[in-house]
């Protein structure tokens, strides 16, 4: 009974073990990677071709606006009346927020608090309120607000598909609406407002890695988490140009966000295939992290992406890597409580409001590099001509 | 109802205790075969010791974690303790050499404190360890993001990040020797004398029968308390570890707690406390780090990760239980 | 039959009530002091429709618990609830009941897998049902990349958002599941067994109940439970969510509203009235740390103190009743 019982799982662990690697699982939104040779796989089932090329497209507009301040300025936009929110201040501002989690929240959030610090004559009461990182939360959280006599309440979706009811319901009160970051599935927010996103993000920094490594290398992709709607996007948009530039891509792993797991798998990766010549990440917590790893293996970097945060931006600066950098811009926390005035100054806004997004290379690093900030602090804050700068942010 | 009972309710089937390290090796076998079928340069010198090296944390979690389990309770506070060690140690540390050591100091005394509030608050006050643990995983992550305002600040020297990242290179035969892994080397030595000892002894028989070892004179609360001290303390030498294999971040620790039971469990010892051994929740963190790896030489699918996972450590435990009931 | 322990339903009003009328007036006054309004109608509706959500799952929790087991897999349980009902559905009505059928089939599969693992299968629950939750963790993340399906228009109306006055009819609904979850405890020849069972597996076996299929019954309405959870939240979101029962905490919160309801995690005593009563509390903080716009860390920190100091508070009870 009891060999026979040990065979079975011996069995059991072989056929665990073989059938990962051969059969690609077969359900139509897997992203995972395929064997070597055979592309990425299927497309994620939220891929939008129209979004995707928009997206795109935007990263070559001009923006209008005042040009030392992209937080007020809008790519293509299109302006919307807003004369029926017209009201007298000074104003009653309510915020619902997904979450604090995580350090590009963090940096955001105090963002939005100096903005609201620096139109502070205008503005009598702020209310925040977090929602945990859980829709059912928020949910609760925006029909609580209802009931406080807002004058205007801002959302930062936690997902998508699933806060789009609570904000239609918050638009059916005569409220003006802003929503920032994500977005909802309707139109009734008076704005909508948003950097370019993550086919942007994701494109950037897949073109930038496919085109430096050499044709046909091997690529690690490092993710942080499956099922989160902006980082989905950014996989997909560097699948396309992965695809496009016929890069093998060897791995698709979820990190997690934790820096030790990141690095024992790309150690594992190295090991595994002697060398990897590109990484591209859908966010840049763990870029350091990816980095040490080739650098304590003895191993040259490859071409990498990161993100605006402190911490990729030194590293890259003292080691010389081959990096480029696509934001996702924190001083888009700016901007709602910009919109937020002029709506209740009855002027115009541009709906969708599109933010220029940034691209951190080697030829503008300098400019970003702050060695007296923390370092997960993101550079592209535009936060340094607001009330409490640095200090706040340390 | 006593903290005792609690625990050896969450056992309630006990038949398949054992103390034996045969299973856990078998299972450690196959994966080694798996792993050098596929990566046969795994098994060389250099390369192995890294992976030794970078399991150390894990491994003395794992150990850390034995000591509260075979007394017959739990642990679910060392993940949190482990973040918020590291996100203390850059605050602290600030990128100052000079203040590398007396910060590793206050870690470990961080660390055999919050193992002794753990103990005291089990013991004396009689909350099950389940509870005050997870109140303490609570109150850990969120006084640390309270205490650095939701992002870590400073950061690490590179005297204190050798500790879990540098090796001393050029050993003969071995290649290099990570320091963690000459630190996990000492303090493994040290936990098998230590269970080897009349405290080690004590301790499985606080966890086998508190009645009847209260009976015979333990004083069964201070050995539970010193055992969560040193939990404590391993998972204060797991942060300065942890913190400088991977460097700073709020994720530093996430489910390490998680990791470190279904380690020992996996290694064939007992949840409700009284039977295994330490070597055997050591090799059952092996087992797990082993099982991580091979997932990344045989290219397992990111996003499926988890449930191969699952399935081999429900698989492993169940054969094991099996193993036992059937006798 | 006599020689098994006091059905809860004879225990008096749980010492949970008494926190929670202590917080929520303490809550009221400072909130009052702060300028603002705990008990207006909105912020009311909130704090009952967080509470429905846990709540389902708690009761559930109450249930394995009492009988000395654990279940951790209920996270997944629910997130993959939310994605059965959701995509059965597709947004029309007529499938409505169909797919609310599936879904309390597929999590009362789950529980009866997470069941005979504890039981037949001899593994310890807390890791039988960690295990089950990576299996679906693995099934949820490889298969979803976000929201999908479309909740039944009829079901988001009413689960969703239909209210009696200031409380929901999922507050309702939670409220009946209770209260059948305390008939069931109080009243049934399975609950006296499930305690039983809970609070000396040996005596209760030695009495002629049969151990595992008491256990596996509390594992299958755990799970029923979660479901539940899940249905409930698919109304509430309008689509099935992958991550809705992790981002939620939905297993350790549930585990923590148990025993601050006053059940034993040793299982045997306890009951779900108690755990209504916690879930109530936690509630009730989230909606005056709410209303306090305090940082969610704080209120981490706090709840972390409450979950200790409640379960020691207890400890206290039972030794001195103990002594007596």
């Amino acid at each position: 009974m009891k060999r026979c019982l040990a065979a079975v799982a011996a069995v059991t662990l072989l056929t665990l073990a073989g059938c990962a690697t051969d059969t690609p699982v077969a359900t139509p939104s897997s992203t995972e990677s395929a064997p070597a040779g055979a592309g990425t796989g299927e497309q994620s089932k939220f891929f939008d071709q129209t979004d995707y090329d928009n997206e795109l497209a935007l990263l070559d507009a001009t923006a209008t606006g005042p040009a030392d301040k992209p937080w007020e300025q809008a790519l293509n936009p299109t302006l919307v009346d807003t004369t029926k929110f017209k009201k007298a201040g000074p104003y009653k501002i309510c915020f619902s927020n997904a979450a604090l989690n995580n350090p590009w929240r963090q940096v955001g959030y105090k963002t939005m608090q100096a903005e609201v610090a620096a139109q502070g004559d205008r503005i009598k009461e702020f209310v925040h309120v977090e929602a945990e990182g859980k829709d059912q939360k928020q949910i609760a959280d925006i029909n609580d607000l209802l009931g406080k006599d807002c004058d205007a309440l801002i959302v930062s979706p936690n997902t998508t598909a699933t806060l789009t009811p609570a904000v239609e319901a918050a638009c059916q009160t005569g409220l003006p609406v802003i929503v920032f970051d994500r977005g909802v599935d309707t139109d009734c927010p008076v704005t909508f407002i948003n950097p370019i996103g993550g086919y942007g993000f994701g494109h950037v920094g897949a073109e930038f890695v496919s085109q430096r490594m050499k044709p046909g290398g091997k690529l690690l992709a490092l993710r942080i988490l499956p099922g989160v709607d902006v980082l989905e996007t950014r996989w997909s948009a560097a699948k396309v140009a992965f695809d496009k530039a016929g890069v093998d891509v060897v791995g698709v792993e979820f990190t997690d966000g934790d820096p030790a797991k990141t690095k024992k798998i790309v150690d594992d990766y190295l090991q595994r295939y002697g060398t990897i010549d590109g990484v591209w990440m859908d966010a840049g917590a763990v870029a350091v992290a990816a980095v040490e790893a080739f650098q304590d293996a003895g191993k040259p970097v490859p071409p990498i992406n990161g993100e605006d945060q402190l911490d990729f931006l030194k590293v890259w600066k003292e080691a010389g890597l081959t990096a480029i950098a696509p934001t996702y811009p924190t001083y888009q926390w700016r901007t709602p409580i910009i919109a937020a005035l002029r709506i209740l100054d009855g002027q115009q806004v541009s709906s969708p409001w599109k933010l220029p997004q940034p691209t951190i290379t080697q030829e503008n690093l300098d400019s970003y590099l702050d060695a007296d900030m923390p370092p997960l602090h993101y550079a592209m804050c535009g936060c340094t001509d607001l009330p409490g700068y640095p200090q706040r942010w340390k | 109802m006593t903290t005792q009972t609690v625990s050896r309710r969450l056992a309630p089937l006990r038949r398949w205790n054992s103390g034996g390290i045969l299973p856990i090796l078998a299972v450690l076998v196959v994966l080694l075969v798996l792993v050098a079928a596929r990566q046969p340069d795994f098994l060389s010198p250099p390369s192995l010791m890294s992976f030794l090296g970078r399991s150390a944390p894990i491994i003395l979690l794992a150990a850390g974690q034995y000591f509260v389990i075979v007394s017959g309770e739990f642990d679910l506070s060392v993940g949190s303790l482990v973040t918020a060690q590291v996100v203390v140690a850059a605050r602290l540390i600030d990128s100052d050499p000079s203040r590398t050591w007396p910060v590793v100091l206050v870690l470990l005394a961080g660390g055999a404190l919050v193992g002794l509030v753990n103990g005291l608050i089990t013991t004396r006050l009689r909350v099950p360890s389940f509870v005050t643990t997870l109140g303490m995983f609570l109150i850990l992550v969120g006084a640390v993001y309270l205490w650095s305002d939701g992002a870590p600040k400073g950061g690490l020297t590179d005297q204190f990040r050798q500790l879990g990242r540098r090796a001393v290179e050029d050993v003969p035969v071995f290649g290099r020797l990570p320091y963690a892994l000459l630190v996990l080397l000492v303090l493994a030595v040290a936990a098998v004398l230590l269970m080897r000892s009349d405290f080690g002894r004590t301790l499985v028989a606080v966890g086998d029968n508190p009645r009847t070892a209260q009976l015979s004179g333990v004083r069964v609360w201070r050995t539970r308390t010193i055992a969560f001290v040193l939990s404590g303390l391993a998972a204060a030498v797991a942060a300065i570890l942890i913190g400088g294999y991977g460097g700073v971040s709020f994720q530093a620790g996430a489910g390490l707690e998680f990791g470190a039971i279904t380690a020992v469990v996996l290694g064939g010892v007992a949840l409700g406390g009284g039977r295994g051994s330490v070597v055997g929740a050591m090799l059952g963190a092996l087992t797990l780090e082993l099982l991580f790896a091979l997932m990344n030489f045989y290219g397992v699918s990111g996003a499926l990760r988890p449930s191969v996972q699952g399935a081999i450590i429900l698989l492993a435990v169940a054969v094991s239980a099996r193993r036992f009931s059937s006798r | 039959m006599s020689a098994l322990p006091l059905s809860p339903a004879r225990r008096p009003v749980p010492g949970v009530f008494v926190a929670l009328g202590l917080t929520l007036a303490i809550g009221w006054l400072v909130v009052a002091i702060d300028g603002g309004q705990l008990f207006n109608q909105s912020t009311t509706v909130s704090l009952l429709h967080v509470a429905a959500g846990l709540g389902f799952v708690a009761v559930g929790q109450t249930l394995v618990i009492l009988g000395g087991s654990l279940d951790l897999s209920v996270a997944y349980v629910v997130s993959l609830s939310t994605l059965v009902a959701a995509e059965t559905m597709n947004g029309s009505n007529a499938a409505l009941l169909p797919a609310i059928g599936l879904t309390l089939l597929v999590s009362a599969g789950i529980g009866l897998f997470n069941g005979l693992l504890v039981t037949t299968g001899q593994i310890n629950p807390f890791i039988a049902t960690l295990g089950v939750g990576l299996l679906l963790k693995g099934y949820l993340d490889s298969r979803y990349d976000g929201p999908a399906g479309s909740t039944a228009p009829a079901l988001v109306q009413t689960l969703g958002y239909q209210r009696v006055g200031p409380v929901p009819l999922s507050f309702l609904l939670l409220l009946a599941v209770a209260g059948a979850c305390w008939f069931l405890l109080s009243r049934t020849r399975f609950g006296h067994h499930l305690i039983a069972v809970g609070g000396d597996p040996e005596v209760a076996r030695l009495s002629g109940v049969r151990n595992d299929r008491v256990r596996v019954t509390a594992h299958v309405l755990c799970s029923l439970c979660a479901g539940l959870a899940g249905i409930y939240l698919a109304s509430r979101l309008g689509s099935g969510a992958p991550r809705v029962g992790t981002e939620g905490l939905y297993d350790l919160e549930s585990i923590a509203a148990v025993v601050i309801g006053g059940t034993a995690l040793a299982g045997g005593r306890g009951g779900v009235v108690g755990t209504v009563g916690g879930v109530l509390l936690l509630a009730g903080i989230d909606a005056i740390f709410n209303q306090l716009a305090v940082d969610a860390f704080a209120k981490q920190v706090v709840r972390g103190v409450i979950i200790i100091a409640a379960v020691a508070v207890y400890a206290r009870r039972a030794l001195r009743k103990a002594d007596r």
